[in-house]
């Protein structure tokens, strides 16, 4: 009994916690096209996801670059065709891993600072503040997040992308010999506007899915300094994971 | 005038609100005393439709607020003016841009028009040619007054003081008080302070309610608060322990 109990009150609880997310989502989804939209806000915004990952965003990408060309190669060399290498170091990275490795380090870096910064708001009562003032701060904590995050993301996916394919030359070519033109004329005969496409839309919906999370988790985080650190490390947890779910599920539309 | 008629609140299974009645005239002064933890910041933001109350009603100036829309609510809440405990200014901005931000935001005014409200009120309250400094750069006493500023600025009919003093001093607490009674004299609005600083604040209000266990156990004028037999407001005043057992909770 008091096992059902448990479990009862648990999925109640989680249903509880999902519907509340849903609905705090369609709200701010609305109020990006009620004015007034919150062009300074934004900027700012964009210039925090974009500034405090941009370096962490080179570092990965030029690694992932690396290892990427040493481990393709390796598989490429058992079937003779190392002349491949460029096309693919750079399908996985715009397809695959330039959208969700890119995305796990902003959450990492910049998502969670802005649930720790949504969440100080929150127990600091400054979002009671705003919604004395009878304004709504879904447009002020928000909405400029959510349309920055899917604005920067495809960038820094982008960056990392250009980042990952130059390094995988140059080991490619300065470290295990391949001819300095196959690598990129390679990757321009392989690559196709499919690909960017669904690199793209992974990005948007990864920074959609990031600024989202880390919004309300920053919103709803309970008392005092514990709550916020509790929600900062909820917000990269749960950001991460439906990052990693939904990379799965865009590619499955993309067979 | 704000009428608060039995209302009840429980939040994550404890009832906090157990049937509170206060009755707050147009442009009376109000302090709200009781123990920490006993529920006047919720019943302060029942007032703002920030809560609604599990049973009860709330009447803002002739509106029961309990079933209002948003969009209703945002209409009653441009009356208030609002001290939150710790001030609630905005970290990311100056005072003058936490003052002039209901000015702008909601009232859109021209920013000529902004700097001159917002230069009155904080000379009102003492802070002019700090306006430049972040949250962050002031004392205790300073952030009171600039949030009792951006409380001001919108020339509100009812201002809620959530322990505008509390971790004061006692200089820059009879500072705070007299700038209450003086810009209560000035705007004319009605107040209710929550306050642990009996009895100085005492000397600024017209009424006290005192609220114990999810009621308001005493209500009327200072002089019959001092007189009350009271338990818990014999102890309010003397300082000397009362219901240990309940305060550990
Ligand atoms: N959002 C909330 N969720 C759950 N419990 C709350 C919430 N806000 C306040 N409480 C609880 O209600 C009680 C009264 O809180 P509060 O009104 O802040 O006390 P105070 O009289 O010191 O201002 C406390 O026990 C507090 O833990
Ligand atoms: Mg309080």
């Amino acid at each position: 009994m008091n096992f059902l109990q448990t479990i009862g009150s648990g999925t109640l609880h989680l249903l509880r916690q999902m519907g509340g997310m849903f609905i705090f989502l369609l709200v701010s989804l609305y109020h990006i096209f009620t004015p007034p939209f919150k062009f300074k806000v934004f900027l700012r915004q964009v210039r925090f996801f974009g500034n405090r990952s941009l370096m962490v965003i080179v570092l990965t990408g030029a690694f992932t670059g690396m290892v990427l060309s040493l481990q393709v190669f390796y598989t490429l060399r058992k079937f003779g065709s190392e002349a491949l290498l460029g096309p693919a170091v750079a399908l996985s990275l715009i397809r695959e891993l330039g959208p969700v490795l890119s995305a796990l380090m902003v959450t990492g870096r910049a998502g969670s600072a802005l649930t720790a910064e949504i969440g100080i708001m929150k127990i600091t009562e400054q979002i009671d503040a705003i919604l004395a003032m009878a304004l709504n701060p879904l447009k002020y904590l928000v909405v400029p997040n959510i349309v920055a995050a899917i604005l920067v993301f495809p960038l820094l996916g982008g960056i990392f992308d250009l980042v990952g394919i130059y390094t995988g030359y140059v080991v490619g070519v300065k470290i295990l010999g391949l001819s300095k033109g196959t690598y990129f004329s390679q990757i321009e005969t392989f690559l196709t506007t499919e690909d960017i496409s669904i690199g793209t839309v992974k990005s948007l919906f990864f920074g959609l899915i990031v600024s989202w999370v880390c919004c309300w988790k920053g919103y709803t985080a309970g008392h005092g300094a514990e709550g916020v650190s509790r929600a900062t490390t909820e917000a990269v947890v749960l950001s991460s994971v439906l990052i990693l779910v939904s990379d799965y599920v865009i590619g499955t539309f993309y067979l | 005038m704000i009428e608060i008629i039995d209302i009840r609140k429980t939040l994550d299974g404890q009832e906090v609100l157990k049937g509170v009645t206060l009755r707050i005239e147009k442009g009376e002064l109000v302090a709200i005393v009781g123990r920490s933890g006993v529920g006047k910041s919720v019943l302060l933001k029942h007032m703002l439709g920030l809560y609604k109350p599990d049973s009860g009603s709330i009447v803002i100036e002739g509106l029961d607020i309990v079933r209002f829309c948003t969009r209703e609510l945002c209409k009653v809440r441009e009356r208030f003016g609002v001290v939150f405990q710790g001030g609630a200014l905005f970290d990311s901005m100056s005072i003058f841009d936490n003052v002039a931000f209901p000015l702008r935001e909601r009232l859109r005014l021209n920013e000529q028009v902004v700097r001159q409200k917002v230069e009155e009120v904080l000379e009102d309250v003492g802070l002019l040619g700090h306006e430049h400094k972040f949250p962050a750069e002031l004392s205790g006493g300073m952030r009171k007054r600039a949030a009792l500023a951006r409380a001001l600025v919108t020339e509100p009919s009812i201002v809620l003081f959530d322990e505008p003093t509390t971790g004061l001093d006692p200089i820059t607490l009879n500072s705070i008080h007299r700038l209450i009674e003086s810009t209560h004299k000035k705007y004319n609005f009605t107040g209710v302070i929550v306050s642990h600083d009996v009895p100085e604040v005492f000397s600024i209000v017209d009424k006290v309610a005192m609220l114990d266990m999810g009621r308001v156990v005493e209500f009327g004028t200072p002089e019959e608060i001092t007189k009350s037999r009271h338990p818990l407001v014999r102890a309010f005043i003397t300082g000397s322990p009362y219901g240990l057992q309940e305060t550990q909770s």
